[in-house]
């Protein structure tokens, strides 16, 4: 088993003040650490470099773990808790009815059908909070917060989970919305942004991003599990520079 | 039986909000807690250790460095009445062995050093331990903007001397159009980031000049200033400030190069 050296440090530290990076960065700040404290690296090397801090940070209930945007398709790497099978992770930075409203936005974005929920929609959840109430203004600056602490995303007025939320709380989303929570037929994560087979037999639901992969190049696509045609607008296929090389 | 089912509902889901509460309000029941904590001898320790599991000591000292790299991600200093309350009855008594095991994590795992700053208070604060890398990495923590204000707060106090009167430090602020009178679009209320935030995360100390009529204050580095902020670097800074050789200010020099503790030049807190 290898012990763990400065880079190793380095690079968990880093993860510890950026909490999430995306595949390429990873790459990038594994060789730079590696150089920095003169230790052998190699193409190959990110994930079993990984797997060694994973392996000493288990006893600490934390691991980095790896998963993919929504957005993008692109894989990521966050530091996540694993103890908590709540939100209570956050209850450090946040108070009990922020709290509250957060799980309120998560509700709205588990039931939605294109997996957002309107800045509108989720003001007005604040008329049914059991604990203290929020005002417009107060719901306005804990949205702001939630995105720049990378819990969710903003566009256009429409919120959506982060990719660091849905990397971290994929076991709390499973346990609290095990009928409503929408699975990928492709990857099999939980998804959100994702489309639907029109055929009510059918029903099955693939990520935007795995659309794209699936359906590259298809003249005619249909659904993977019944055949029926895919009558949504397939999206373009985002891949990485790296991944060109497949 | 109900001892052991009392230990195991505090995971960290009731913790966490616990802890969170507490450590906003409680300071005098925290301070009945330090009084009448006292800790244990080397042979208590080994019996207490004992009475519990492997599997029981590991989760704690888990809790308790979750616990710190919380708290220190807001560079808040963590006391031993806090860690104490949420360590019950036989956790207690192996209280010294459970920060060991956490101060080996820390720089086993982590490359963070555990200082005790206060040995009265029995204040704790993390410092990296690792030596910090000639160029910048490809991904770098965001720094905080008031990481700037504090430099040029402690570089104002070090080139003084180590201990200035507060109204130098706001008339400085003012030359840069800060001023603590108003509210500064970055930093808020500029006053009170100095005199209280700075102070609570131990970067400085505000302390009151006895015998004055108004009441006045004095500034001063703080002892996680003097543990995470190179002097050299300081003094590199004001060097290029004024373009003029570090060297030429000699006390300063003297200071900054003579009588740190090895490896504390490579140090800085913006690295982290």
């Amino acid at each position: 088993m290898t012990q763990l050296g400065d880079s190793h440090r380095r690079f968990l530290q880093t993860m510890m003040g950026v909490r999430i990076i995306d595949e390429l960065e990873a790459k990038k700040l594994y060789q730079h650490c590696c150089e920095t404290y003169k230790m052998h690296w190699t193409a190959d090397g990110l994930d079993p470099f990984i797997e060694t801090i994973n392996l000493k940070l288990q006893p600490m209930f934390m691991q980095v773990k790896k998963g993919m945007s929504e957005e993008n398709g692109h894989q990521y790497y966050a530091l996540v808790n694993t103890t908590e099978t709540d939100i209570t992770r956050m209850s450090s930075d946040y108070a009990d009815n922020e709290l509250e409203l957060f799980r309120k936005t998560m509700d709205l974005i588990v039931g939605s059908e294109r997996g957002t929920a309107s800045s509108t929609d989720i003001l007005n959840s604040t008329d049914t909070m059991t604990s203290k109430r929020m005002k417009k203004s107060e719901t306005e600056h804990l949205l702001t917060r939630l995105v720049q602490d990378k819990w969710l995303c903003e566009k256009r007025g429409e919120y959506t989970l982060s990719t660091r939320c849905i990397i971290e709380m994929e076991p709390y989303i499973r346990t609290m919305y095990p009928d409503q929570v929408k699975m990928c037929h492709i990857c099999h994560n939980v998804a959100f942004q994702c489309q639907i087979c029109e055929n009510p037999t059918c029903g099955i639901k693939i990520h935007n991003p795995c659309v794209a992969r699936y359906f590259k190049g298809r003249m005619e696509p249909q659904c993977p599990a019944c055949n029926d045609f895919w009558p949504h607008e397939i999206p373009e296929f985002r891949g990485l520079p790296s991944q060109s090389k497949k | 039986m109900a001892q052991r089912k009392r230990l195991s509902q505090h995971n960290n889901t009731q913790t966490a909000s616990q802890l969170k509460r507490r450590s906003s309000s409680s300071l005098t029941q925290d301070e009945d807690e330090e009084a009448t904590f006292t800790q244990p001898s080397t042979s208590q320790v080994q019996r207490g250790l004992e009475k519990l599991s492997q599997a029981q000591v590991d989760q704690k000292t888990a809790e308790v460095v979750q616990y710190f790299l919380m708290k220190d991600q807001k560079k808040v200093p963590v006391r031993r009445a806090e860690l104490v309350k949420y360590m019950v009855k036989d956790y207690r008594t192996i209280y010294p062995e459970i920060i060991k095991r956490a101060a080996r994590t820390f720089e086993q795992v982590f490359g963070l050093k555990l200082v005790e700053i206060d040995p009265k208070q029995h204040m704790y604060i993390l410092v990296n331990n690792l030596e910090t890398p000639a160029r910048a990495g490809p991904v770098e923590c965001p720094t905080n903007p008031k990481t700037g204000l504090l430099f040029v707060v402690l570089s104002v106090i070090f080139m003084k001397g180590g201990i200035v009167k507060e109204n130098l430090i706001w008339h400085t602020l003012k030359k840069l159009r800060v001023d603590p009178g108003q509210k500064h679009e970055e930093f808020g209320d500029v006053k009170k980031v100095v005199t209280d935030e700075f102070v609570r995360q131990k970067y400085l100390e505000y302390l009151r000049i006895p015998h004055t009529e108004p009441v006045e204050y004095e500034i001063r580095w703080g002892p996680r200033a003097d543990l995470e902020v190179s002097k050299a670097k300081i003094l590199e800074f004001i060097g290029q400030l004024h373009e003029q050789d570090p060297r030429s200010w000699t006390q300063q020099y003297r200071e900054a190069h003579g009588t740190q503790t090895p490896g504390q030049a490579s140090r800085s807190s913006s690295q982290r």
